[in-house]
């Protein structure tokens, strides 16, 4: 008996404005997605970028322990030891080879989104990020920080975009944050909802829950120090450090310190 | 000994922030940010005019500084933002296709 040919499976991931549609000849693999990125996604959405997934046996596919980026001839690679993926985005496709894990595609499309993202002005930070009162707020800083138990110790109102990598959209009016499905500790992802952003805050812990200013070169250098990206591009590069100071211009920073307990967010919202 | 030229690197992105001028290198996104004699030897960095005259027109004239003592803390700083390719250092005027 001959084999039986798998019809490809396809749908569509929305994060950001950003509609990205994976297809795999894997049902174990789209069941992973699904599961991975059920409130994103969005099969009706008209895909920007399109990938095809290559489902490999588990292993090592290639030798970097680290993510590795490249960019040559109108393409990008990038490799890390459990995938190896390509894309052209002049043509806005592209290739994953990969088991059929989370862990490999969500490398990818975070890599993915921080690129096509820095070309519009926009940026991935490391941040926990949250709506109040229909405007969002960032928590950036790096792990350990306390990203993850400012989202803990969120009261009933507060709703969750993310606390690990949150997904900012310049707009015509300043800044949007969108929710991902980018979860650090908490192990859950955000609420697939967007707000205009209202402040970023760069999060020390202390002995009491405290407010204050940063000069303008201190806050483009902590929300530099906190995006996400990986290219050594000059124009890319260029592009995110005018992007953070953009921001920065537009958008209060302050250092918020707290205790941590949860009277935090009266100062938030 | 040889005069030095120093030109600014196209492979960085600079701004001026919060009256500070910020400049980061896209060879390992380090981050500097340059006082006000810094930011006159980055400015006067066209690859044209030997560092010893930037030195004494830019530095000892608008900063009130020793030649000598300004030439050699210059050249150490100037050495360090070239090992981040944040400029580029030569013993020959430096083109503006090179930069």
């Amino acid at each position: 008996m001959g084999e039986v040919a798998l019809e490809p499976i396809e749908t569509t991931i929305e994060i950001g404005d950003m509609p990205i549609l994976i297809r795999t000849d894997s049902p174990e693999f789209f069941h992973v997605l699904v599961h991975r990125y059920g409130g994103f996604v969005n099969a009706a959405a008209k895909p920007l970028f399109e990938f095809n997934v290559e489902i490999v046996p588990p292993g090592k596919i290639t030798d970097e322990e680290e993510v590795r980026l490249s960019f040559a001839e109108g393409r990008w690679v990038l490799e890390r030891s459990d995938f190896h993926a390509e894309w052209s985005a002049a043509l806005g496709s592209g290739t994953i080879r990969q088991a059929a894990s989370p862990y490999a595609i969500d490398s990818a499309m975070r890599i993915l989104h921080s690129l096509l993202l820095a070309r519009q002005g926009g940026l991935l930070v490391h941040a926990a990020s949250a709506v109040r009162n229909g405007r969002a707020f960032l928590f950036a800083g790096v792990s350990g920080a306390g990203k993850t138990t400012m989202v803990r110790l969120a009261p009933p109102d507060v709703t969750l975009l993310t606390d690990e990598i949150s997904y900012l959209r310049k707009t015509a009016n300043g800044y949007t944050a969108f929710g991902t499905p980018f979860a650090g500790e908490l192990a859950r992802a955000g609420a697939n909802v967007s707000a205009p952003l209202a402040a970023l805050y760069l999060l020390a812990k202390g002995g009491e829950n405290m407010v204050e200013p940063v000069s303008e070169t201190d806050a483009v250098r902590g929300v530099l120090e906190s995006v996400l990206f990986f290219a050594k591009d000059p124009e890319l590069v260029g592009k995110v450090f005018e992007s953070a100071c953009e921001l920065v211009r537009q958008v209060p920073v302050q250092r918020l310190t707290f205790v941590p307990d949860a009277q935090v967010w009266e100062m938030i919202g | 000994m040889s005069p030095l030229y120093i030109a600014r690197s196209k492979s960085v992105a600079a701004r001026m922030v919060g009256g500070e001028m910020m400049i980061m290198s896209a060879r390992d996104s380090t981050l500097f940010d340059l006082n006000d004699t810094a930011s006159a030897i980055w400015r006067a960095a066209d690859g044209a005019t030997p560092l010893h005259e930037i030195v004494k027109r830019v530095l000892c004239a608008e900063f009130d500084v020793a030649p000598e003592a300004a030439l050699q803390d210059t050249e150490e700083f100037v050495k360090e933002l070239a090992g981040h390719g944040i400029l580029l250092v030569s013993e020959e005027p430096i083109s503006r296709e090179a930069k």
